[in-house]
C-alpha cells in the first residue's frame, strides 16, 4: 500500500529520508539536553524542571501536568531562547573561522548517521533488508573517517576565539580524540574479522555484523558484547573520550577552563556545538549497539525474524514490511536510548580524570590492551574458522 | 608520642582496574535515581522554620496590640551594620493607655541592605519589642523598598504574648498611688 | 616618717599610696589626686557638701601614738606604725584630709557598705532606663555595675510619684527617679541664688519639688540638669532627643558674651542636640547659662544662607567691585569673629586700605557667666590689632562717611549694619560686600554675599574678658552651600592685592605668632583646654564695660553700661 513511495525519483526519496532522519536527530539531541538535565537531578534527589508550561496544555489533566512535571516545555523554552538571543560576535576573534567552527562541528555529526542502519524489513523473498539511508558497504570506515573530522571544529573554534582557554581547551581536545580513536578502530577489528570469514564477500557494512548477531544457535545468536567484551569495553570506554563525556570530558573542564573551546561562543553557535555533540553521542551509541549489542535483535538468541514470527501467531499483521521496519526501528532506538541514559549515568557517578591521567589510560593502558585483543582474537578466529 | 606507620593493603588487580568500584558507584547513583525526591519545592511548599529562626527583624504589639518600643535605642546602638534608625518621640498626654510609658518611636526603619540578622537587636531589647521571627524572603525592586518603616515592621511582627505586663503593673500601681 | 612636704600641704595615705594635698581638701578629692574614684552622688566640687547619699563611704584612720608619752606605737609584723582603723565607714565628701591620715576605699567593710547604700538607693527606683534620658551619663547606672545586687529584694510596692512635672520652662522633673541628692537645690541657692528648689514630706515619700508658685526658671536652671547625678532633672529641650551614647562631643566656647564659658557640643551626624557646660575652674567653673545652650540652632536655622555661585564667581565679583572704588571702601569687622577672622580682617583692610570698624554690644551682665559685653572677642580684636579703641554701639562714623559720599563700598563681616545704625538709605548708597551665617537686612541690600559659618562649624580661638585665650572646636560639618569665613577672607585679601595667608589653621597661626606680639609664642595646636592668659597691661587704660562675674573683676569701676 505504500508502492507510492517507490514510484518518487530516488532523488526525492533520499531528500525526504534525510530530512526525516534529521527531524529525529534534533529532536532527541534537544530532549538528551533535557534528559540530561533530568537524569542529573533524580540521581541527585531533585526533580529536576519542572515549571514551564503552555496554558493549553497546562489545562489537559494528569497529561498536562506530567508533562509539566517531565520538563518538556523547558526543551522549548530552551530552543526559543538560544534561536532569539542575540549571537554576539566577541571583537577579538576571527570572524570566519569563528563562525565555520560550529558549522564544522555539525557536518560531520549528522554525516554520519548516513552510514548507520538503524532498522530492517523482510521482503517478499524473506531476505533482511536494513533501513538507513546509504547501505554502504564500508559503513564502519565511512563513521570513524567522518566523525573524527569533528576534532577540526574543536581546534578551529579555540584557534578562532584567540583566547587562553578555548586555545587550551582545543589543544586538549585534539590530542584526547586522537589518542583513543586508536584504541577504538583497533577495538572493532576483530568484529568485522570474524565477520569476514573467509570466503565470504568481504563488507565493513553494519548490516553483515548485526545479521551475523542473528544467526541460529547458540554462538550465532549471541550478540558480540558476550562474545568479545574486551573490544566492547574497550570501544565503550574510546566511545565516552570520543564524545567528551565524563570521565573524559578534560576537554571542557569548567573548572579550569571556564567553558574550552566553546568559551566564546554563545546563542545558537553554542548550541550548534552543543547538538553536534549529543548527535555524537547517538551515532556513537547506535554504532556500538550494531557492533556489540545485537543491532535491532531484542535480545541475545532472539533474532528480530523469530520475534516478527513470534508475534505472528496472534497478530495478522506481523509480517508486514511496515510493522517489521517500525518494530525493529523502536527496538533500536530504544537500545540507542538506554545507551545515552548509561552515558549520563556514568556522568553522575564517575569523577572527570585529570588530563595527565586521560593520556595515561589513553595510551599505556588502552592501547596495549587493544593490540593484545586484536591479536588473541586474530589467532582465535584463525583457529575456529580454519 | 610513638608514630604509628600503617601499611597500606596492596590492592589488588580487580581492585586495580577500579571496575568493581565503577560498579558500585553506578549502583549507588541508581539507587538515588529511583529514590524519592528530597527536594522541597518552595513557593509552593514551605520549610517547617525551627524555633529561634532569625529572619527579618519585627516589631511586636503586646496582646492588647500597644506598642512595645520605646525607643530606647539599644537596638540602633549595639546593630553591627547600623541597619537600625530610630527618630525617639514623646508619647502626648492625651493617649490614655501609653501616656504612662512617655517615650516610643516616631520612626523606626530597618535597612534590610544592612540587616545581617545577627539579633543582637532582639538579644539587647530591654523591651522585648523586637523580635527575628519566621519571615526569611525579603526583596525589593528599590532600595528604598528594602528598608522597612515603622508600619511595615508592626505588620510583620504582629503580636506576641507578654510574661511580664511591666508597664499595665506601672499603670496599676499609679492609679493606686501610695499608701501616703 | 610622715611630715608635711610644706606648710600648706598635708601627707595623706590612700589605700597605700602616699600624697601631698593642701589643706582642707576632703578625701574625694586627695583621692581623685591619686586616680582612685570614690563613688559619690550629693558631692559636687563646687557645691556644699551636705553628705546625705552616704554613698562614698571610705574607711580611714590614724598613726597610732602612745597616749601617754605621744611615742609612735610600731607594729611589730610590719614594723611600721600602727594604723589604728576607725571600725565604722565615714563619708568621704565630708572627711577634709588631716595629716598622717590613712584612707582605705576597697577593703570589704567598704564595699559591704557601698553594695548596702546602693540597694536602698535603687528600692524605689523605678528603673526605666530604657525611656530615661540620663541613660548612658547616669551615675546610678555607672555604680550599679560596680555596687549593685542585680536582682531586687524589694517585695513591696515601689513609690509611686509624680512623673513629668515641669519645674520651669526648660526643667522636667521625674521624681520617682531622684535619689535626693540635694544637689539642685543647693545649685539654686548657692550658684543661681534663686532658692525655689526644696523638699516636701519625709522618709521615702520625700518629694523635690518647687516652692508654691515658683518656678525653677532662672537663667542658669539647667545647669541643675547637669548636675542631677539620676534621671529625675531632666532638660525638656533635649527630652527623649537622642541617646547620648551616640553624641560626638567636642569642645567650644559659648559666644554668647565675653565670659568665653567653655562648653561641650554634643552632636550625631552633624545635629547638635545639645550644649553642656565644660568644666573650666578660671572661667566658668562647672556652669553655664540657659541661654547659652540654644544657641546651636542657629546652625539649622530657617535663615541660614546659602551659596548659589561658586566662591571663585563671588571673589570676582567682590574684586571687580573693590577695583571700581579705590579708596573709598569701609570694613566692618566683628568682634564676634574669631581670633584669626579678625587677624583677617586686619590684613583685608590694611591691603584694601580701608578702614575697620566694629560694633559693640552692650547688656545687663548677670554676675555669674553673662558680662555685660556681649561680644565674645573685643579683646581679640585689640590684639590683633585690628583696632585701638574699644568699638561704638552705632556706626555713626560710618554713616556720616556715607552720607558725605566718602564711602562707596563696605565689606560688612558678621554684621548687620542696619542693626549698627545705619538706614535703609544709606545702605543703598554703597555696594556692600557681606560675610555671614544668616539672613538680614544687610544681606538684603548686599551685592555680593558669602555665607559663612556658625561658630559650631568652625574652628578658631576667642580672647575672654580675662584676656584668656580659648580655642573652639568643629562640631559639625558646615552646611551645604556656606564657605569657612577663613577660606572667603584669605581669597578676599588675594583679591585685594593682599599677602597670601593660608586658611588651615595650623599654617596660619605660624603668620599670626611671626606678626601679632602677643601671640608669638602659641601654635594653635598647643594652646591649653583651659585657655591661656595673654598679657592684659597694654589695654589697662581702655574703659572696658563688664562688671564683675564668676572669675573676672573688673580692675577699674565699671562704666555704667555704656551709653545705653
Amino acid at each position: 500500500m505504500f508502492d507510492f513511495y517507490f514510484e518518487i525519483p530516488l532523488v526525492i526519496r533520499l531528500i525526504l529520508q534525510g530530512l526525516a532522519v534529521i527531524m529525529v536527530i534534533f529532536p532527541i539531541a534537544g530532549a538528551c539536553s533535557m534528559a540530561e538535565r533530568k537524569v542529573a537531578a533524580w540521581i541527585q534527589d531533585r526533580p529536576g524542571p519542572n515549571r514551564a508550561t503552555v496554558p493549553w496544555v497546562a489545562w489537559i489533566p494528569f497529561l498536562g501536568k506530567f508533562l509539566q512535571r517531565l520538563g518538556v516545555f523547558h526543551v522549548m523554552a530552551d530552543g526559543g531562547k538560544m534561536m532569539f538571543k542575540e549571537d554576539s560576535l566577541p571583537g577579538h576573534v576571527n570572524k570566519f573561522y569563528f563562525v565555520l567552527a560550529p558549522i564544522v562541528a555539525m557536518v560531520p555529526a549528522l554525516t554520519t548517521v548516513v552510514a548507520v542502519p538503524f532498522g530492517a524489513y523482510f521482503d517478499a523473498a524473506g531476505k533482511l533488508i536494513p533501513l538507513g539511508l546509504a547501505p554502504l558497504d564500508i559503513g564502519m570506515l565511512a563513521v570513524f573517517a567522518v566523525s573524527s573530522l569533528g576534532v577540526y571544529s574543536a581546534i578551529l573554534a579555540g584557534w578562532a576565539s584567540n583566547s587562553k582557554y578555548p586555545f587550551l581547551g582545543s589543544v586538549r581536545a585534539s590530542a584526547q580524540l586522537i589518542s583513543y580513536e586508536l584504541s577504538m578502530t583497533l577495538a572493532v577489528l576483530p568484529v568485522f574479522l570474524w565477520v569476514n570469514a573467509p570466503g565470504t564477500e568481504g563488507t565493513m557494512g553494519f548490516a553483515r555484523v548485526v545479521e551475523f548477531q542473528s544467526q541460529p544457535g547458540f554462538l550465532g545468536g549471541m550478540w558480540f558484547g558476550f562474545l568479545m567484551p574486551i573490544s566492547a569495553f574497550i570501544f565503550l570506554v574510546a566511545l565516552f573520550a570520543e564524545t567528551n563525556r565524563q570521565p573524559f570530558d578534560t576537554v571542557e573542564s569548567e573548572s579550569d577552563l571556564v567553558g574550552s573551546f566553546h568559551t566564546e561562543y554563545g546563542a545558537f553557535k553554542w548550541g550548534l556545538f552543543f547538538v553536534a555533540e549529543y548527535s555524537h553521542m547517538i551515532v556513537g551509541s547506535g554504532v556500538f549497539m550494531l557492533l556489540f549489542g545485537g543491532g535491532w535483535n531484542p535480545l541475545p538468541w532472539v533474532s528480530l525474524a523469530t520475534a516478527v514470527d513470534f508475534l505472528g501467531t496472534f497478530l495478522p499483521f506481523a509480517h508486514a514490511p511496515l510493522f517489521v521496519g517500525i518494530l525493529s526501528i523502536a527496538i533500536f532506538m530504544g537500545k540507542v536510548l538506554a545507551m545515552i541514559f548509561f552515558f549520563m549515568w556514568v556522568r553522575w557517578t564517575l569523577p572527570r580524570f585529570r588530563y595527565d591521567q586521560v593520556m595515561k589510560i589513553g595510551w599505556q593502558k588502552l592501547l596495549p590492551l587493544s593490540i593484545a585483543n586484536l591479536l588473541f582474537y586474530a589467532i582465535a578466529i584463525a583457529l575456529i574458522q580454519k | 608520642m610513638a608514630v604509628i606507620t600503617v601499611e597500606r593493603k596492596p590492592l589488588t588487580f580487580l581492585e586495580r582496574t577500579y571496575l568493581p568500584q565503577i560498579a558500585g558507584g553506578l549502583k549507588t547513583t541508581f539507587k538515588h535515581l529511583i529514590a524519592p525526591k528530597k527536594t522541597l519545592e518552595y513557593p509552593e511548599q514551605r520549610p517547617a522554620i525551627p524555633v529561634g529562626y532569625r529572619g527579618v527583624p519585627t516589631l511586636v504589639k503586646d496582646p492588647n496590640g500597644r506598642e512595645k518600643c520605646v525607643s530606647c535605642q539599644l537596638c540602633e546602638f549595639v546593630c553591627p551594620p547600623k541597619a537600625i534608625r530610630i527618630t525617639p518621640g514623646e508619647i502626648p498626654a492625651d493617649q490614655a493607655d501609653r501616656a504612662h510609658v512617655e517615650k516610643g518611636p516616631q520612626a523606626f526603619d530597618i535597612d534590610m541592605l544592612r540587616c545581617i540578622y545577627c539579633g543582637l537587636c532582639q538579644e539587647v531589647c530591654p523591651e522585648e519589642a523586637i523580635f527575628l521571627q519566621n519571615q526569611f524572603s525579603m526583596s525589593g525592586y528599590t532600595r528604598a523598598e528594602m528598608v522597612n518603616h515603622k508600619d511595615r515592621l508592626y505588620e510583620l511582627g504582629g503580636t506576641l504574648p507578654d510574661a511580664h505586663h511591666k508597664w499595665d503593673k506601672k499603670k496599676t500601681a499609679e492609679e493606686h498611688g501610695n499608701a501616703h | 616618717m610622715i611630715a608635711p612636704a610644706k606648710p600648706d600641704l598635708v601627707t595623706v595615705n590612700i589605700d597605700g599610696q602616699e600624697i601631698a594635698v593642701p589643706k582642707g581638701t576632703n578625701v574625694i578629692e586627695a583621692a581623685r589626686l591619686v586616680n582612685v574614684d570614690v563613688p559619690h552622688y550629693c558631692y559636687h566640687p563646687k557645691l556644699s557638701v551636705v553628705g546625705n547619699c552616704r554613698m562614698c563611704l571610705i574607711e580611714m584612720g590614724m598613726p597610732a601614738v602612745d597616749p601617754a608619752t605621744k611615742a609612735p606605737i610600731m607594729d611589730p609584723a610590719t614594723g611600721k606604725q600602727k594604723i589604728n582603723w576607725i571600725p565604722r565607714p565615714q563619708i568621704g565628701c565630708g572627711t577634709n584630709v588631716s595629716p598622717g591620715l590613712h584612707v582605705k576605699t576597697i577593703s570589704p567593710m567598704v564595699k559591704d557598705a557601698r553594695e548596702g547604700v546602693m540597694e536602698f538607693l535603687l528600692i524605689n527606683h523605678p528603673l526605666d532606663c530604657p525611656i530615661c534620658d540620663q541613660a548612658g551619663e547616669c551615675k546610678l547606672q555607672e555604680q550599679a555595675t560596680g555596687y549593685g545586687r542585680g536582682y531586687s529584694r524589694f517585695v513591696e510596692q515601689k513609690n509611686v510619684k509624680p512623673k513629668r512635672t515641669q519645674l520651669g520652662p526648660r526643667v522636667t522633673l521625674d521624681d520617682e527617679r531622684c535619689i535626693l541628692c540635694s544637689r539642685c537645690i543647693r545649685f539654686s541657692k548657692e550658684i543661681a541664688k534663686d532658692d525655689v528648689l526644696g523638699f516636701v514630706d519625709r522618709g521615702s515619700y520625700s518629694t523635690l519639688t518647687c516652692y508654691p508658685g515658683k518656678k525653677l526658671e532662672n537663667n542658669y536652671s539647667l545647669n541643675t540638669v547637669d548636675i542631677c547625678p539620676v534621671g529625675a532633672l531632666t532638660s525638656t529641650d533635649f527630652r527623649f532627643k537622642m541617646r547620648v551614647w551616640f553624641l560626638k562631643q567636642t569642645n567650644v566656647i559659648d559666644t554668647e558674651s565675653s565670659v568665653g564659658a567653655n562648653t561641650v557640643v554634643w552632636s550625631r551626624e552633624g545635629t547638635i542636640y545639645r550644649i553642656t557646660p565644660r568644666r573650666n575652674d578660671e572661667v566658668n567653673d562647672t556652669w553655664l547659662a540657659d541661654s547659652a545652650r540654644v544657641l546651636y540652632k542657629a546652625v539649622k536655622a530657617a535663615d541660614r544662607l546659602a551659596a548659589t555661585e561658586t566662591i571663585e564667581a563671588l571673589v570676582a565679583r567682590a574684586a571687580a567691585l573693590f577695583k571700581s572704588t579705590p579708596g573709598a571702601i569701609a570694613i566692618v569687622g566683628s568682634a564676634r569673629s574669631t581670633v584669626e577672622e579678625q587677624f583677617f580682617t586686619r590684613h583685608l583692610a590694611t591691603a584694601l586700605k580701608a578702614s575697620a570698624h566694629l560694633v559693640s554690644r552692650v547688656g545687663q551682665g548677670d554676675k555669674l557667666l553673662i558680662s555685660a559685653d556681649r561680644n565674645p572677642n573685643v579683646r581679640g580684636a585689640l590684639v590683633t590689632g585690628l583696632i585701638k579703641t574699644l568699638p561704638a554701639q552705632q556706626l555713626t562714623d560710618l554713616a556720616a562717611q556715607i552720607d558725605a559720599g566718602k564711602i562707596k563700598a563696605v565689606v560688612a563681616i558678621n554684621e548687620d549694619l542696619a542693626a549698627a545704625g545705619l538706614t535703609a538709605a544709606q545702605l543703598a548708597k554703597v555696594s556692600i560686600v557681606y560675610l555671614g551665617a544668616h539672613a538680614n537686612a544687610t544681606s538684603a541690600a548686599a551685592k555680593v554675599v558669602f555665607p559663612t559659618l556658625t561658630v559650631f562649624e568652625k574652628s578658631g580661638t576667642f580672647v575672654n574678658q580675662q584676656f584668656r585665650i580659648q580655642k573652639t572646636l568643629k562640631a559639625v560639618p558646615a552646611a551645604a552651600g556656606a564657605t569657612d569665613d577663613l577660606v572667603v577672607l584669605a581669597q578676599l585679601v588675594a583679591a585685594a592685592g593682599g599677602a597670601a595667608l593660608p586658611a588651615e589653621l595650623g599654617s596660619l597661626w605660624k603668620v599670626i605668632a611671626a606678626e601679632v606680639p602677643a601671640l608669638a609664642t602659641m601654635t594653635f595646636a598647643n594652646l591649653p583646654e583651659t585657655g591661656l592668659v595673654l598679657d592684659a597691661t597694654p589695654y589697662a587704660a581702655l574703659p572696658f564695660v563688664e562688671g564683675e562675674t564668676l572669675h573676672y573683676k573688673p580692675a577699674q569701676p565699671a562704666v555704667a553700661a555704656a551709653t545705653a
